[in-house]
């Protein structure tokens, strides 16, 4: 459309960077295709919402320099959800150059109705027909030239993941002219009318199609009404009354009538386009597939993943064998004899060789807890995760779980927030912000911030109890139940509506290595930048503490604390420690119990304390931006009250029965 | 046959007495109007009643258009409730109104649409007639929410039920449209289904609002 196009041409000639937008359905590889392009890997997430917030990265093509820009998912081009009107927000207020829609060649029939919206709404559309090869592999065919003639557009067919395309694509992207032809695609005469009724009294400048403003008023939006009383000043009172019209005229069916029209339109561009087989193939990752989702072979199937991924690979193989390499072989052996012998030569003072070598020295205590400790555990659960995450195992493990989680007032959809959880509670708790309403969210972050261990934590603690039969089994019993006492009261008394689940299944597939390796690298990448940070904050706070006396002081305050749960005072240290990062706290426990100065039942009260403790600075901070002050200062002394309380009562309850004893 | 309003009450009080309370006979002085009314004399007219002693018998033919009567206001009753939303006496009495058109083939497509409903909002049985029969011959489940399908069944959708705005345009956004043909694969633990090539998961309270036919 030549208004679209005059501003484009406008814009681009104001910067030299021109910009080109991903928007697609989620879980089509709009990510994929994004770190294609821009070279640099970000998450790629069968999830739908890990790319929630949005990515930006710049791509040099034939010496034309291009921002793109990856997109959260979006259904329609009518929004419903806040990551669909983060993805409209970019097209209405950021005017790409161009538009890549990304869609999965086997639901073209589902997903063309948005390209259509798209093309509708005059925007500069590519279309991107991704997952060519499954498409092939179900025996599907795709005449991507007929489609391009019946659409009007450039249309590209790919395998983003296997890298099919990606050159093709580009080279449309920065050949891409508006050709002012594109197709404009009648409606009945009924709907046309009203379109038309509506259209004819706008009067300002918009970058979508006055046509596609009409049609997304005519459905309530709310947005648009804004942005056109904005705009139209005082035509906007009449308008708005005709489109009150309309609405309450068509109220019976609009929105159905027009999907069913749209409907209509795909079915007439899709003939002779898209010719699929008579007989459905059954492929091998559908039967793996099938049996996850029963619970009679997908609880036993969970069980087998939790074992061999959780306890085995993080646990025993990160938590244990590298742990053991790093830590005791590496930084105890040689490298800190080595860094005290050479740090104390260069440095004088007793005072500054405490700062870096001392016994909470930045790097004889901060480095070595970050890297010899965390940073194994935290890598094999991260590879773990990401291998999960690519099968496209989490959507099952939610539809699996999700009877059971709408008893703590949450859908299925939660389990993956609370997976990740086990790997960084920090982390888990931004992706609580893929949940559909706010209670769940709230209820969500509670339950992170209490009862699920960070994978960090979790290698420590097991490493720790596992020496002592039963205490494992005490410690995780009594996260357990207060799991399933928190969330059971949590739904009962947080206000709001039962929520409703809903998820796309994609369809399973054995990951490829590569990618799993970058996500977790990335992932990994981030984990650090946030934690070393605090890591060496933590030790120059406690240098400090220790070398002003203030560090003595706050122990011996919170002895009497300690003692009302049965713990030395030492313990305080790991406590203090654990404000800082919970982990590290945990490595503070594992430190006393080398020492010999703590019994089965000490650790185990000490583990699950620590365990339910405020959570870690960074998660606290997290909770804060994501939920407010008033929500995450309220979780925060919840969660240090019950902490303490639950504390007291196990090691009333553990000298009682003599249980550990 | 079409017979007057008066004479159709009587034919149901009848049915009644005679076929759910097991007596042998009605007494006309039970009626609201006098024993001497036109209706009588309409019922016996078409040997569809007797009158013996002053109390009302059924002929065998009789019996039969007293199940009709009674089916259709039953089925009257079942469409005040269910479809009009229309309840209490208040739907009682137009009920009665409604049951005198339901003949000449008309109670068959209400009771097509009721999908075949065997009680009335009283609890009370539905006669069945020839349509439910043959509804039952054939396993024709009608409509039904996709909670009723069972997994492996496959189906045309028919409509989505729904008062809140997001589910329906969620449940669209997902291919969920009439006309599209949808296939159950999973009940338990939750729904899923496929429409196209796609895969979906969703709970019993989205379930029961999407209605589909076999």
């Amino acid at each position: 459309m030549a208004t679209c196009c005059s501003k484009q041409t406008e814009s681009s000639s104001l910067s030299s960077s021109r910009k080109v937008a991903l928007v697609g359905n989620p879980n089509v590889g709009k990510s994929v295709l994004f770190n294609a392009l821009t070279g640099a890997y970000v998450t790629v997430s069968n999830y739908p919402g890990t790319s929630v917030e949005v990515s930006r990265g710049n791509a040099v093509i034939n010496s034309q320099a291009w921002e793109v820009i990856d997109t959260p998912g979006m259904y329609s081009i009518h929004t419903i959800t806040e990551e669909e009107r983060v993805a409209r927000e970019i097209l209405l207020h950021e005017s790409p150059d161009v538009v890549v829609h990304v869609l999965d060649a086997r639901n073209l029939e589902r997903m063309l109705a948005m390209t259509i919206q798209l093309i509708e709404a005059g925007l500069p559309v590519i279309l991107v027909v991704n997952i060519m090869d499954e498409a092939e592999r179900m025996g599907l065919s795709i005449d991507l030239e007929l489609l391009q003639q019946k659409l009007g557009i450039p249309v590209i067919g790919a395998a983003t993941a296997r890298k099919r395309g990606i050159e093709e694509i580009r080279a449309a992207i920065n050949g891409y002219r508006c050709s002012c032809e594109q197709r404009h695609f009648e409606y009945s005469r009924l709907l046309e009318r009203d379109i038309n009724e509506v259209t004819v009294m706008m009067q300002g400048e918009y970058i979508l199609s006055v046509r596609a403003l009409a049609l997304l008023l005519l459905q309530q939006d709310d947005e648009i009404s804004d942005l056109l009383r904005h705009r139209e000043g005082d035509g906007y009172a009449p308008l708005a009354e005709k489109v009150r019209e309309i609405s309450f005229e068509r109220r019976e069916s609009f929105h159905l009538d027009l999907s069913l029209e749209r409907n209509e339109m795909v079915k007439r561009i899709i003939n002779g386009v898209f010719t699929a087989p008579n007989k459905r193939v059954v492929t091998f990752a559908e039967r793996i597939s099938k049996l996850a989702v029963q619970p009679i072979t997908g609880v036993p199937l969970l069980i087998v993943v939790l074992y061999f991924g959780l306890y085995q690979f993080v646990g025993v193989f990160g938590a244990g064998t590298v742990v053991d390499l790093l830590e005791k072989k590496l930084f105890e052996g040689i490298f800190n004899p080595w860094i005290i012998g050479v740090v104390n030569s260069i440095i004088p003072w007793v005072i500054i060789q405490e700062l870096f070598v001392g016994e909470y020295g930045i790097i004889t205590l901060g480095l070595r807890y970050a890297v010899g400790i965390i940073l194994p555990i935290v890598a094999t659960f991260f590879i773990f995760f990401s291998f999960l995450e690519d099968t496209g195992y989490f959507p099952r493990l939610a539809l699996l779980v999700d009877r059971i989680f709408k008893h703590f007032g949450l859908t299925g959809r939660a389990v993956i927030p609370m997976v990740l959880g086990f790997g960084c509670d920090t982390m888990a708790t931004m992706v609580t912000r893929t949940l559909e309403t706010t209670r769940e969210r709230i209820i969500a972050t509670i339950l992170l911030s209490l009862t699920i261990p960070c994978s960090a934590q979790l290698g420590v603690i097991m490493s720790l109890l596992s020496k002592y039969p039963g205490a494992l089994a005490v410690w995780s019993g009594c996260l357990l139940l207060l799991f399933l006492l928190v969330g059971l009261l949590s739904a009962k008394i947080i206000p709001g509506e039962a929520p409703m689940f809903y998820m796309e299944l994609p369809p399973m597939r054995l990951p490829q290595l590569g990618n799993v390796l970058t996500k977790t690298y990335t992932r990994m990448q981030w984990y650090f930048m946030e934690i070393l940070p605090l890591f060496v904050l933590a030790s120059v706070l406690l240098w400090l503490g220790k070398i002003t006396g203030f560090f003595e002081k706050m122990v011996n305050a919170m002895a009497p604390v300690m003692a009302s749960i049965g713990l030395p005072r030492e313990t305080a240290v790991s406590f203090i420690f654990g404000f800082f990062r919970r982990d590290y706290g945990a490595a503070g426990l594992y430190e006393l119990e080398t020492k010999g100065l703590m019994d089965a039942r000490q650790l185990t009260v000490a583990a699950v304390t620590l365990t339910l403790f405020i959570p870690c600075i960074a998660q606290f901070l997290i909770m804060k931006k994501e939920r407010g002050w008033k929500v995450a200062g309220g979780i925060g002394i919840f969660v240090s009250l019950l902490a303490f309380a639950s504390g007291y009562l196990l090691n009333k309850a553990l000298i009682i029965t003599g249980l550990l004893a | 046959m079409k017979l007057s309003e008066k004479a159709e009450e009587i034919l149901e009080a009848l049915w009644i007495a005679v076929e759910e309370s097991g007596a042998a006979f009605l007494d006309p002085e039970k009626m609201a109007f006098p024993t001497d009314d036109p209706a009588y004399r309409e019922l016996t007219g078409h040997a569809l009643i007797e009158i013996r002693q002053g109390m009302i018998y059924f002929r065998p033919e009789g019996r039969e258009e007293g199940k009709i009567t009674i089916r259709r206001h039953r089925l009257a009753e079942r469409l005040m409730m269910d479809v009009l939303n229309i309840r209490g006496e208040d739907g009682d009495n137009k009920a009665c109104q409604f049951e005198h058109l339901l003949n000449e083939g008309v109670d068959v497509k209400i009771c097509t649409m009721l999908n075949h409903p065997t009680t009335c909002p009283h609890g009370k049985p539905i006669p069945p007639g020839e349509c439910c029969h043959q509804a039952r011959a054939d396993g024709d489940l009608g409509v039904v929410p996709l909670t009723e399908f069972k997994s492996g069944q496959e189906g045309e959708i028919a409509y989505i039920q729904t008062e809140d705005n997001k589910k329906m345009q969620k449940l669209m956004a997902m291919g969920v449209l009439p006309g599209n043909r949808i296939i159950l694969t999973h009940a338990y633990p939750s729904y899923i289904f496929r429409v196209g090539y796609s895969e979906f998961a969703i709970d019993s309270n989205l379930a029961k609002e999407i209605f589909v036919r076999k």
